[in-house]
């Protein structure tokens, strides 16, 4: 594809995301989303999970974060360009422009109406993507393994109250050493010599300590 | 004004959202550019409006301090570190994409953003619930969902035919409970 067509296309993905997400840019991610796998499968669902989960381990707004990597991948440093002008410059004029029919814009119930109207649909999508999470987290880990960590994160981010990009930064971390620690861990149930569990102590780290903890237990109540 | 805006957002996790305290921090207490209720209008006039909430604020600020040039610089003084550190990150993961740490890696982040969307999904529902209340809530959320997931109409058409209701219809509805 043309190179020209592909900066046609970013634009026109983010300009529909730029001035279609409602309530910042946490919930503009599932339009995102269907841009970028749905409509012109520039990603698979699956790396766009990751292109999400690192997004959420940096500071800064998510939203521009998203639109400069999906732009870069697409087209380079003129794509990251591209897409973030494209998504921020129409409602950054509006905001300079409008600001005279502030009191206006404020009081019409027209305004309010369509503000409050649009949150319904937003929460669907944001739910049904939660949904394809959860599935994609049963599908990569196992149902109850998945459900462990996901618990754990529930505890971690609603319960404790700690920073969403703390916690992601937390899982990294024990992802490094998760598959070696999985296999270590079977090769020891199996009664082999067991040779990399050390290493992967050792490496683990403080970060991993919690989570591993949980993978311990309901990886040997997986076994016979 | 590079500095105020760099900070805000470099110490602002999970967000534009996340950046407003910090935004306000500086924009009225530090620098003094507005007073708290003219950041409070901005705000207004920010969640008016679609797209993401930290570019507006920094465009309307920097418009307001200095220009255009002003909105150039406090809009990119807001996106520019956070998008070309993802850009770095992503580019390093997708190096090492079929090594099994970063599988792992993949794996395990997946229940996190599970629950975060989770989390928001709950937060958008109850804005809305204390919105439009529960019976618009759900009526609006089903016919959305099955026109989304059921018939597959685009997202940004379903989108705006919740503007046209939000404003044509339902300000001429009583407010039900």
């Amino acid at each position: 594809m043309s190179r020209g067509r592909t900066l046609w296309e970013i634009s026109m993905a983010m300009l529909r995301t730029g001035i279609l997400g409602y309530g910042g840019g946490p919930s503009t991610i599932p339009l995102f989303r269907y841009e970028a796998v749905e409509r012109y499968r520039w990603v698979d669902n699956e790396e766009f999970g990751q292109i999400l989960a690192v997004a959420n381990t940096l500071p800064g707004p998510i939203a521009t974060k998203m639109a400069a990597y999906l732009g870069y991948e697409q087209a380079g440093l003129m794509g990251a360009v591209t897409a973030v002008v494209v998504h921020i410059l129409p409602t950054s004029l509006a905001m300079v422009v409008l600001f005279g029919a502030l009191g206006l814009l404020r009081h019409s119930p027209v305004v309010k109406g369509v503000i409050e109207a649009v949150d319904p649909v937003v929460a669907v999508m944001l739910g049904v993507m939660a949904y394809e999470f959860l599935s994609k987290t049963w599908k990569g880990l196992g149902k109850w393994v998945g459900t462990a960590f996901a618990a754990v994160a529930f505890l971690l981010l609603v319960v404790f109250q700690l920073n969403p990009g703390v916690v992601v930064l937390v899982f990294l971390a024990y992802g490094l050493v998760h598959y070696r620690w999985a296999d270590a861990l079977r090769r020891r149930s199996a009664g082999q010599p067991d040779t990399g569990a050390a290493g992967a102590d050792a490496a683990r780290g403080d970060a991993g300590r919690q989570t591993s903890a949980t993978h311990q237990q309901t990886s040997i109540t997986h076994q016979p | 004004m590079w500095w105020g805006f760099f900070i805000s957002n470099v110490l602002g996790y999970g967000g534009g959202p996340s950046s407003i305290p910090l935004m306000q921090n500086e924009i009225v207490q530090h620098y003094h550019w507005m007073t708290n209720s003219q950041f409070a209008n901005m705000l207004a006039l920010a969640n008016a409006l679609p797209g993401p909430i930290a570019t507006k604020i920094a465009a309307f600020t920097g418009y307001g301090v200095g220009g255009w040039l002003g909105l150039v610089v406090a809009t990119a003084a807001t996106v520019l570190p956070s998008a070309m550190a993802v850009v770095l990150l992503l580019r390093l993961l997708n190096r090492y994409r079929q090594s099994r740490p970063v599988k792992g890696m993949t794996a395990l982040v997946q229940p996190v953003i599970a629950v975060l969307m989770v989390v928001l999904t709950w937060q958008i529902g109850r804005d809305s619930v204390s919105g439009v209340g529960w019976i618009q809530s759900m009526c609006i959320a089903a016919v959305a969902w099955w026109a989304m997931e059921r018939r597959k109409v685009h997202p940004a058409l379903v989108i705006v035919a919740a503007f046209i209701y939000g404003g044509l219809i339902l300000p001429h509805l009583p407010r039900l409970a």
